[in-house]
């Protein structure tokens, strides 16, 4: 009975039918008011890569001027401007909706068999809010920019000179456009699952998104309080953070935190759902754990909540907090560690091809280790207490952030291109520039972790000669990566100029938006799809799973 | 081993020091064998079970309990273990033992001021005693900062409005590295300090006789900082208009009346017993308000205040 499948046919569409949603339409007013969950993820997809483009050439800048102490290329204002940007432009404009936003909103309702999200318009609206938050931001940009850090620490960011109050802003627009995709995608995977997929029957990309997206409706909206009362201090006087004022810096920083801790894992939940689909695909095995991975993530979700206060061992916070705080934060070891070991372990006794998206997932696998290792230095508090505002700090959350979530999401990119745009890349670029990336960005963070442990703070313009050389290490790892990302951008550009020319189902995956033609027509399926069974049921021939 | 540790962490200044090494050290080794363990099965999975043949279905092995949980409660037990440790360290160097010395700073942009019992204060070097512990009083008089000295393992943030400690027993002396580690602006990097861990007879001679840059610096000079640092600039002007006490201009030479009636011309001696034992002669018309500085102030800071005040004609 499971693997029954059946179809009810579409009709009074069929104008629509065989046209894909790339041809759906033509010119720009066609985009700009689409209402198409794919078109809308595209259109997020570009405007992510541009503010990685933005967001990576101020970290370029970071490691040029940090080749040499005191002046190399800029000053210390100037420095002090870059890495602000580099850091609230890669958090709020490229990782939190990266996968979310472009990845998941491509293929989400293609997964679950759905025709679109459930609110398409108010999907399309998420986009507009994310372009005016982007240009609030480069507006705040140009009109004298922000020597914050992303974090806005009081009262510091309520003192400086600069366009803190704009960039702010910026960032509590952004994060609307957050909440939207957030209650869409919750809306859309309790209620347009295809007939006959249960909970467990979805893939476990769907069960990240949804944590994930828990998160961005729970989390987001105390981020856009505490922005506001940071607004109102800074352009009305009204005292809350500052002590000047009768305020409370460290409170800022528990409203910040309250949200950023979760906002963490908003980036690397998704990262962990993508790696969940790549090696079933590629290792043609199931997933090995599939309700511990979906519990997991889950697990993450809620606990991201209570253990804001590990970022604030130094803080002044009570002892009696750190403690419990630092205790509650190990347990996010533990989901951790059993995700790693499934996707291990899916591997045993499949058929491991290398392509691409794979060997991006199997550098996650290690990079994610070295990430979620070095995070129990920080979980203890004594080591934490020295490592605190170091370069290990900085080290360990690129190693999460860029070296987990980014790959991963490179990893999602390249491995459904295909859907997305219809062609193939050229697989032997993608396998270099992979290697390169990571060769590139092991270079970059490695160094840093003894920087680090050795005491070298972050943020820090100007440093001891002792630590030249593992900053020029460092400098020089960042070459190599930006030499992998033009390599990318190359090729990936260079497949858009084909013919189209990619198959409905490259990877040969069991999942449903393979089962649809590459690039997908405009309501993705010729028929409702029915389920019965998994995933990822390779064990069983194409045609007596769940899908035809 | 030792060499590894020292790469990686730099010197160490207290036994506190060397417990949070032990601790990191642990990690970096426990670490390594995780990371070798995800290394090892990640390649040999994935090459003993390369693709040879394509279209091959592959067996359904949805889970195994067992092996779920060894996975689960192995990691639970080294972090919990983890946790503990950490904690302890961390609550056993958070409480400063009775006999600690007390030293108040203060930090503002960009600078780090340090301030002793006996009225000391000096900008950017710390001094204390080996061997002794030490209970710094912290606050800030603008942004956040953060006082951190790696040698120790010991940082915490310096808020305005607020007072925090921070405690450590130097053991190693010498001179130790501060940095701000909490983001202040412009000159944030270049906001350091010098600890100086003193013997005790080398703290004590420093207590008496204050930073060597004071016996080779002129006395005027001298003088001018003590007025300014020593608070003799809150009630005594150096122009010559009215304040809680009169004004050091052309005080030197000068006759002044006492409360008493009787009145003296102004020379060395006075200045010396107006500071040591204000309350002797009260200059006629001011109040008996001027607390004693006896033993606060060393002796080139007597002879540079008296320098000073001759120089205010």
């Amino acid at each position: 009975m499971a693997d029954t499948i059946t179809a009810t046919h579409i009709s009074g569409h069929a104008d629509h039918h065989d046209v894909d949603y790339l041809h759906d339409g033509k010119g720009l007013k066609s985009w700009l008011t689409t209402v198409d969950h794919k078109r809308i993820g595209v259109m997020y997809l570009w405007s992510i890569l541009f503010m990685f483009f933005l967001g990576g050439v101020f970290a370029m800048l970071i490691r040029l001027e940090l080749l040499t102490p005191k002046q190399t290329i800029m000053s210390a204002e100037t420095y002090n401007k870059v890495f602000t940007l580099h850091g609230a432009i890669m958090v709020f404009l490229f990782i939190i909706p990266s996968v979310p936003a472009a990845l998941a909103n491509f293929v989400l309702p293609l997964m679950l068999g759905a025709k679109d999200v459930a609110f398409p318009k108010l999907n399309l609206f998420s986009w507009y809010i994310y372009m005016a938050g982007a240009f609030i931001a480069i507006a705040a940009m140009v009109t004298g920019g922000v020597d914050t850090g992303w974090t806005f620490y009081t009262p510091y960011s309520t003192t400086t000179d600069g366009s803190v109050a704009l960039m702010t802003f910026a960032a509590f627009v952004l994060g609307f456009s957050s909440i939207l995709t957030g209650v869409n995608f919750v809306a859309t995977i309790h209620n347009l699952r295809a007939p006959g997929m249960g909970w467990f029957d979805m893939p476990l990309f769907c069960w990240g998104i949804y944590s994930t997206a828990l998160i961005q409706v729970l989390a987001t909206p105390v981020l856009a309080i505490t922005l506001l009362l940071l607004i109102m201090e800074r352009t009305f006087g009204i005292g809350i953070f500052d002590p000047k004022l009768g305020g409370d810096p460290v409170l800022f920083q528990h409203f910040f935190w309250f949200y950023s801790h979760p906002a963490v894992y908003i980036m690397i939940l998704p990262g962990m759902a993508i790696i969940s689909e790549i090696i079933p695909t590629f290792s043609q095995k199931t997933i090995f754990g599939y309700r511990a991975i979906a519990f997991s993530s889950v697990a993450i979700a809620l606990v991201s909540f209570i253990v804001w206060g590990h970022h604030m061992f130094t803080s002044g916070q009570s002892q009696l907090a750190s403690a419990i705080f630092s205790f509650i934060t190990f347990f996010v070891a533990v989901p951790s560690a059993i995700k790693t070991f499934n996707w291990i372990v899916t591997m045993y006794k499949g058929s491991v091809a290398f392509n691409a998206p794979m060997l991006y997932a199997l550098s996650f696998l290690l990079l994610f280790g070295i990430g979620g290792l070095t995070g129990i230095f920080l979980g203890a508090v004594s080591v934490d207490i020295h490592l605190h505002d170091t370069y290990f700090v900085v080290a360990h959350f690129h190693y999460v952030m860029m070296g987990s979530t980014v790959i991963a999401f490179l990893g999602g990119l390249h491995y459904w291109w295909p859907k997305m745009f219809g062609r193939m890349y050229n697989e032997s670029a993608a396998r270099v520039s992979c290697a390169l990336v990571f060769i590139g960005f092991n270079t970059t963070f490695l160094p840093q972790f003894v920087l680090g442990s050795r005491g070298m703070p972050r943020r820090y313009y100007n440093y001891l000669p002792e630590f030249q050389f593992l900053h020029q290490l460092s400098t020089v790892g960042s070459w190599i990566l930006g030499l992998g990302f033009l390599i990318m951008a190359g090729y990936l550009f260079a497949s858009l100029r084909k013919k189209m020319d990619a198959p409905a189902n490259p990877w040969h995956s069991r999942t449903l938006e393979w089962q649809t033609a590459s690039p997908p027509i405009t309501h993705n399926f010729h028929e409702i799809p029915t389920i019965g069974g998994g995933p990822y049921d390779y064990y069983r021939p194409v045609g007596k799973g769940r899908n035809a | 081993m030792d060499s590894i540790r020292h790469w990686m962490l730099g010197p160490q200044g207290s036994a506190h020091a060397n417990d949070v090494d032990v601790l990191y050290m642990f990690l970096v080794w426990l670490s390594v064998f995780f990371f070798a363990l995800i290394v090892f099965l990640t390649v040999y999975f994935a090459w003993k079970y390369r693709r040879t043949k394509e279209g091959v279905l592959t067996p359904n092995i949805s889970h195994n309990l067992a092996l779920e949980l060894l996975w689960s409660v192995i990691p639970l037990i080294i972090v919990m273990g983890i946790f503990f440790w950490g904690f302890n360290d961390y609550v056993r160097a958070s409480v400063a033992p009775n006999d600690a010395i007390e030293i108040h700073v203060t930090a503002k942009k960009w600078l780090w001021t340090f301030e002793y019992a006996d009225g000391t204060r000096t900008i950017g070097n710390l001094h204390v005693p080996v061997n002794r512990p030490v209970r710094l009083i912290l606050t800030s008089e603008d942004v956040l900062h953060d006082f951190y000295i790696p040698s120790m393992r010991q940082k915490n943030d310096v808020i305005p409005g607020r007072f925090v400690e921070l405690t450590f027993t130097p053991t190693v002396a010498g001179r130790h590295q501060v940095f701000c580690a909490e983001y202040c602006g412009k000159s944030h990097s270049d906001m350091m300090a010098n600890l100086f861990v003193d013997s005790p007879e080398v703290y004590q001679k420093w207590l008496e006789e204050g930073d060597p840059e004071l016996q080779t610096m002129p006395p005027v000079e001298v003088g001018k900082m003590v007025y300014e640092n020593k608070g003799c600039n809150s009630c005594h002007s150096i122009d010559g208009s009215r304040n809680t006490g009169p004004s050091f201009k052309g005080l030197y030479g000068r006759v002044e009346k006492f409360t008493d009636g009787s009145s003296i011309t102004v020379d060395e001696n006075y200045i010396m017993e107006s500071i040591n034992n204000p309350q002797a002669k009260i200059v006629a018309g001011y109040e008996p308000v001027m607390p004693t500085f006896q033993g606060l102030l060393r002796t080139p800071e007597l002879r540079g205040i008296i320098a000073y005040i001759k120089e205010l004609k």
